[in-house]
């Protein structure tokens, strides 16, 4: 046993210095994809740290209690209430006590008064008012929350300034991740109701979740109907301004005055059983709105979560796309290694220790590339957990624990065993003088592709018929273009839907979960466009050498070189063809699915047509190249070679 | 470049071909004048690796002469493009190899046919012509069998209908017995005989004195050079049934 063992090895590293460029390719593929599964995996739970850190520096509530009319949230239930901006409440969604009678002031100090002696309840801030507003800058207009608020510190929830200086007369602080989107700064003019603003400064709060999921469930999503000719989109923004200021704001409103009162809690874990134990015992209209610190933490952590959910998207595919590439790889190399099965078995190698010498090569790369993969991962995670405009701190570092590892590894051999282990049966179960005679196995006869083809011109003619040689080589190219049509297919949704949920114009407010979102979708596609160009040109390599006999022979029946390479490059691009057919409907279900609304839209076809097209043309340029140089070797020199 | 005075279907001119280079200069032909006339079969012998394929090659424009000048049909072709060899090798030559070289994947008719499509025939007009080809070479009944499927003699007979699909100029045949018992062998020289009584132009290169007897002229080679020319009478009158040893 000890001996076989030091046999394979000693095989395995030879044939890996012997071919060095093939070992590290198929490394290449098999640790982007597990690269992609370590960075999802371990992004998990990553987000508590920021929340945790912004709640510290600003005095974060553990209840967040919404009193009196306008704009009001719900614990957890999903809906939303409030005012428009300026103008009438049609124009938002009810929430579960609106849009009845408004609560009268001297019901919400009321209110106010049974919530700060409420049992378990050991500081407060506010009550403070709320006031809705239209902002506009440039030529965007936009729903702002606004809290009326002193110059001197709450004793919860004091938001922490991360540019500029609190609010003063005039001068309106916005939440950081709000400000951003608008591409506002400390010093920039925006107007509140048609009233000119200066920002005063930006901060972050851990009494809201940041834009744009401020009204972070059912009610404040999705775009609204154009209100005095603006379209107005999903969410709104927050913002602080001095007491006066919101009471003017307010009164210009129109609308009943609204109320934010923040509390701390003797044991915070309780915070969710406090909110529920309030909405039981107060049902009737006009109650307070509750809202724990532990819903806001979760909201906050939405960023990162569709992340997530498209870094695990993105490793299937890849995976996907790495069985492709190994499939290929491992094809033309067992294919260079006929001659050494068969001195193996002629020296009397068994047919398990010639499979086994030839799956221990792949899943010992398969080991490296998920070690490689497994500290590439690591170390990029933290690039993608950065928590956002919305909260402070740093993420922390992701920790990589034994079942993410495992899982890991458990991918990379997948991946290695699923390509490898056909090939290296069929290898070890060929005859031993066969494989002395390093006799090519034999081409695959397609006889329906034979007789259309002999309709076709020269080029396609040829290139059917290296397709119906090596149908499983065209399935995996077919199958890789596939995967990578979906990718970018997707992308193209979410970048459209990205515009279409825009403020206003082309120049309109960006949402920061879906341009994250975008983001990595995009760096997994070019992963995955990269992967696929390799394996084009693997493929297509792959085809010249196991052809090349037939395109000598085909050469000195009277073909030109031109003719020879447009049919290996053909070859090539007629199994795309479907592969680009099929990645279409699942790359917009795979947006569907993701982003979870059916009712989504696809992207322009316009868009997909100008993408397949593209893909194609990519398709045939990258085998143009191994294409051509296929048919550098005279044929004479090429046929002398196989007699 | 034409020469329409020549009455040779092949002309060679101080035809070489060198590989490699200075101390390991390899000269496979070396300074090879040739005529071959229409209709005449030449036959080229020669020990192993005297440059007798090589001198084929050069002559089908499968290789490039490193100097020299070949004509095909009054054609000067050692100076055509890939592209004007391509289009030689599929009108004006058929070759037929040792080693058969059919496509495996493709049957007899379908390894016929493929010179034909090439050369831009429709496909009925591809099959039609192949079938009566192997008619000729009297493989119609296995006109639908992979080259696996078939015999040594019988594959290299699917290999000369081949040759002869798009009517060539000239036949080059390297070795075309060498793979073969002597009654496939038989089979194979009653077929090449035929060409020779239809005034085909043939070329055959060959190890086998039996062989080069039936052809008209003979050439020895020896060191990439030619160290006799000889024209036989067996060739143009003789018969087949008189080679000793392949008829029993």
């Amino acid at each position: 046993m000890r001996s076989k063992l030091l046999l394979v090895g000693r095989l395995v590293t030879r044939d890996i210095r012997r071919r060095p460029a093939q070992a590290a390719l198929l490394l290449l593929a098999i640790a982007a994809a597990s690269a992609t599964l370590t960075m999802s995996l371990v992004v998990h739970g990553v987000t508590s740290n920021p929340y945790a850190q912004t709640s510290a520096a600003t005095r974060g509530p553990d209840i967040i209690a919404q009193l009196g009319g306008g704009p009001t949230f719900n614990n957890g239930s999903g809906t939303h209430s409030g005012t428009p901006p300026g103008g009438p409440a049609s124009a938002l969604t009810s929430g579960p006590h609106g849009p009845g009678p408004a609560a009268t002031s001297k019901q919400v100090a009321a209110q106010a008064s049974a919530l700060i002696h409420a049992r378990g309840v050991t500081a407060h801030s506010g009550p403070f008012l709320v006031a809705g507003a239209l902002l506009r800058v440039r030529n965007l207009a936009v729903g702002v929350q606004l809290q009326g608020r002193g110059q001197a510190p709450a004793a919860v929830d004091q938001p922490k300034l991360t540019a500029g200086s609190w609010v003063r007369p005039g001068g309106v602080v916005l939440e950081r991740s709000f400000a951003s989107a608008l591409g506002v700064g400390v010093g920039d003019r925006i107007t509140l109701n048609g009233k000119p603003y200066t920002v005063a400064g930006t901060a972050v709060t851990a009494a809201s979740t940041p834009y744009p999921n401020l009204c972070f469930t059912g009610g404040c999503q999705g775009a609204l109907p154009p209100y005095n000719g603006i379209i107005e989109g999903h969410g709104n923004g927050l913002g602080w301004v001095t007491q006066p200021d919101a009471r003017v704001l307010a009164a210009a409103d129109g609308a009943p005055p609204s109320y934010v009162l923040n509390l701390k809690l003797a044991d915070p874990a309780s915070a969710n059983a406090f909110a529920t134990a309030y909405d039981h015992a107060h049902q009737g209209i006009g109650s307070a709105s509750l809202m724990s610190w532990q819903t806001v933490a979760a909201g906050d952590a939405l960023l990162v979560i569709d992340e997530q959910q498209v870094l695990s998207v993105g490793a299937w595919l890849l995976g996907l796309l790495a069985v492709a590439s190994v499939a290929v790889l491992v094809g033309g190399r067992m294919a260079q290694r006929t001659r050494q099965v068969g001195l193996l078995k002629a020296v009397g190698a068994t047919p398990a220790l010639v499979s086994a010498v030839l799956l221990a090569e792949n899943l010992a790369l398969a080991v490296a590339a998920a070690a490689a993969g497994l500290v590439a991962g690591t170390l990029a995670a933290p690039l993608i957990t950065s928590p956002g405009a919305g909260l402070i701190g740093t993420a922390g570092g992701p920790s990589l624990t034994l079942p993410v590892a495992a899982e890991v590894a458990g991918l990379a051999l997948a991946v290695a065993l699923v390509a490898t282990l056909v090939p290296a049966i069929r290898a070890a179960r060929t005859s031993t003088i066969g494989a002395l005679a390093d006799a090519a196995r034999s081409p695959h006869r397609g006889t329906g592709l034979i007789r259309i083809s002999a309709r076709l011109p020269v080029p396609l003619l040829l290139g059917l018929r290296l397709v119906a040689r090596r149908p499983r080589r065209a399935v995996l190219g077919a199958a890789s273009v596939a995967v990578t049509v979906m990718g970018i297919v997707a992308v193209l949704a979410f970048h459209y839907m990205g515009d279409q949920q825009r403020f206003g114009n082309a120049a309109g407010l960006g949402d920061p979960v879906i341009s994250r979102d975008e983001q990595m979708l995009l760096v997994i596609t070019i992963a995955l466009v990269a992967l696929a160009a390799l394996n084009a040109i693997f493929t297509a390599w792959a085809t010249v050498l196991d052809a090349r006999h037939a395109t000598a022979l085909t050469r000195a029946l009277g073909a030109s070189p031109r003719q020879v390479s447009a049919g290996l490059a053909a070859a090539q691009v007629v199994p795309a063809l479907p592969g680009v057919i099929i990645g279409i409907p699942l790359g917009i279900g795979l947006f569907l699915a993701a982003n979870g609304d059916p009712m989504a839209s696809a992207p322009p076809a316009g868009w997909i047509a100008v993408a397949a097209l593209g893909t194609l043309v990519v398709v045939a340029g990258l085998t143009t190249i191994p294409a051509r140089l296929g048919v550098r070797k005279s044929p004479s020199e090429a046929l002398g070679q196989e007699a | 470049m034409n020469d329409t005075g020549s009455t040779s279907m092949v002309r060679a001119r101080a035809l070489r071909k060198e590989y490699g280079k200075e101390a390991s200069l390899i000269r496979a032909v070396d300074d090879v004048d040739l005529d071959v006339a229409r209709g005449e079969t030449l036959a080229v012998m020669g020990p192993s690796g005297c440059g007798k394929s090589t001198l084929l090659h050069l002559l089908g424009g499968l290789d490039r002469a490193s100097a020299g000048e070949i004509w095909l049909a009054g054609q000067r072709i050692d100076q055509m493009s890939e592209r004007g060899l391509a289009a030689l090798r599929r009108d004006s030559v058929g070759f037929v190899f040792q080693a058969f070289h059919l496509m495996d994947e493709l049957t007899a008719t379908e390894n016929v046919e493929l010179p034909l499509l090439l050369a831009g025939r429709s496909a009925r007009v591809a099959r039609r012509r192949a079938t009566d080809l192997l008619e000729q070479v009297g493989l119609a009944d296995r006109s639908r069998h992979l080259p696996s499927q078939l015999s040594g003699g019988q594959r290299q007979r699917v290999a000369i209908a081949r040759a002869l699909a798009n009517e060539p100029l000239v036949v080059l045949a390297d070795e075309p017995t060498g793979n073969l018992d002597s009654e496939a062998t038989l089979e194979v020289l009653r077929l090449l005989d035929s060409l020779h009584q239809a005034g085909q132009t043939v070329v055959i290169v060959t190890h086998d004195s039996r062989i080069a007897a039936t052809a008209d002229r003979l050439i020895s080679m020896r060191d990439g050079t030619f160290v006799d020319d000889t024209r036989l009478t067996g060739g143009t009158t003789g018969s087949l049934s008189a080679l000793a040893g392949l008829e029993g």
